[in-house]
């Protein structure tokens, strides 16, 4: 995820600290994973070169967060060209765990091994955000929701697998 | 069955099936399955489709005899009760939730869970008066008057788990519980049968394919032609 395009659409609701600004992202989208200042200080620099963002006011004394930025006319465009542009949806071809059952087949290792291992694992997290969803606001549900969303794919597929293994495990040795 | 009969010891399972088999016809539906339950533990039994998921779940509930193995509650042998005495222990310790059908038609919301007290022989302003209180905590207290065939089938649900929990189970068998819901309605039921579960300390037969519905269990057993495994990962 872009994170100048996110502080830059923060950044529309009204002028803000660096601080803020970083405060924000967290609360809203930071979750696991706050930013750091660095990361806000430097985004906000490039966006503040591209002209994307303006000082609009510096406070007495010295250090970066004396100074307030806020969103150009520039930024304001960027920031709905990115909303009104679709993700690229993800193809998912690129699948490791497809790899690990095809060598196990092959070296004769138990493949279905892999498969359990691999759900036993995808449940356990999914325990866990189904917890932090129970307890948590509207927000914390939706990105749960998310998150729980994908893996029950994964294990959708991991089920489909394990009904097919003696099936695959035919062609691949032919 | 009297309850000096069961062993309360916390160091015996709450359930306990050893090397469960039972055939229907020349393929075993069982296989050596077996499973081990504790108070207020919530298990998800999951796997493919025939995998004998359902048999297992009534084996353990006592439903289906198996052809061999035993299944221990409180340490005490299903099979070497009396049929009279298996569907008191049912009636009294255990708790049914099915995918659907499960409501009696001709009663209410009300009557239907105020029922199993009925059975038991609660008089009527009691057992009514109770399951007023678990309607209203699967919040569908506003379909008491309702028939089965007057609710939606996420209310539908909502009061057969209230029936399932109205007496008080030690153990409730659940068996596809949300699989004719929509996801928003399933995770709701999902969340009020945890809930309640954990506050009564009653143990959860989850049989389920539905990820995000076993991801409301504390561990997971997998069925797979017959057999049961449990995943052991490395914390
Ligand atoms: N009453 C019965 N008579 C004959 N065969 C039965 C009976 N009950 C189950 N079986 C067979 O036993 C096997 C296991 O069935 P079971 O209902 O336990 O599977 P399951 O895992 O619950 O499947 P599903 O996910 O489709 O509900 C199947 O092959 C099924 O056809
Ligand atoms: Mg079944």
């Amino acid at each position: 995820m872009s994170i100048g395009l996110t502080l830059l659409g923060l950044l529309e609701t009204g002028p803000r600290h660096g601080y803020d600004l970083k405060r924000a992202y967290d609360e809203r989208f930071g979750h696991d994973r706050p930013l750091h200042y660095g990361q806000v200080y430097s985004t906000l620099s490039r966006l503040l070169r591209d002209g994307l963002v303006e000082v609009e006011g510096v406070e007495a004394g010295g250090g970066p967060d004396r100074k307030r930025y806020a969103i150009t006319g520039a930024g304001v465009t960027d920031v709905h060209e990115w909303l009104a542009t679709p993700e690229k949806p993800e193809p998912y071809l690129q699948n490791t765990l497809y790899t690990k059952v095809v060598l196990a087949l092959l070296s004769g290792r138990a493949a279905a091994e892999v498969l359990d291992v691999q759900r036993s694992a995808h449940l356990r997290l999914m325990r866990e955000l189904t917890r932090r969803k129970s307890g948590g606001d509207l927000a914390d549900q939706l990105i749960c929701d998310h998150a729980l969303f994908h893996l029950e794919a994964d294990l959708r597929w991991l089920e489909l697998t394990t009904a097919r293994l003696n099936q695959l495990a035919k062609e691949i040795r032919s | 069955m009297n309850a000096g009969a069961l062993i309360t010891d916390e160091s015996v399972a709450l359930l306990e099936a050893i090397d469960l088999r039972k055939s229907f016809g020349p393929t075993p539906a069982l296989d050596g399955a077996g499973l081990r339950m504790h108070a207020g533990e919530v298990v998800a039994v999951m796997g493919p489709s025939g995998s004998g998921k359902s048999t297992l779940l009534h084996c353990l509930a006592g439903i289906l005899q198996p052809d061999s193995g035993q299944v221990l509650y409180r340490g005490a042998e299903l099979s070497a009760m009396s049929d009279g005495v298996r569907s008191e222990l049912r009636r009294t310790e255990f708790g049914f939730v099915f995918q659907f059908g499960q409501l009696v038609p001709e009663l209410t919301s009300l009557e239907n869970v105020a029922l199993p007290l009925r059975l038991g022989g609660m008089r009527r302003k009691e057992a009514e008066s109770r399951a007023t209180e678990w309607l209203e905590r699967l919040e569908v207290a506003d379909v008491a008057a309702k028939r089965p065939g007057e609710t939606s089938g996420g209310q539908g649900q909502r009061v057969a788990v209230a029936r399932a929990l109205v007496t008080g189970p030690k153990v409730v068998f659940a068996d596809e519980p949300t699989g004719a819901l929509d996801s928003l309605n399933g995770e709701r039921v999902m969340q009020l049968l945890v809930a309640a579960a954990k506050d009564t300390n009653a143990a959860v037969v989850l049989v389920t394919h539905e990820p995000r519905v076993a991801a409301y269990s504390d561990r997971e057993v997998v069925v797979r032609d017959g057999k049961s495994r449990e995943v052991e990962l490395a914390r």
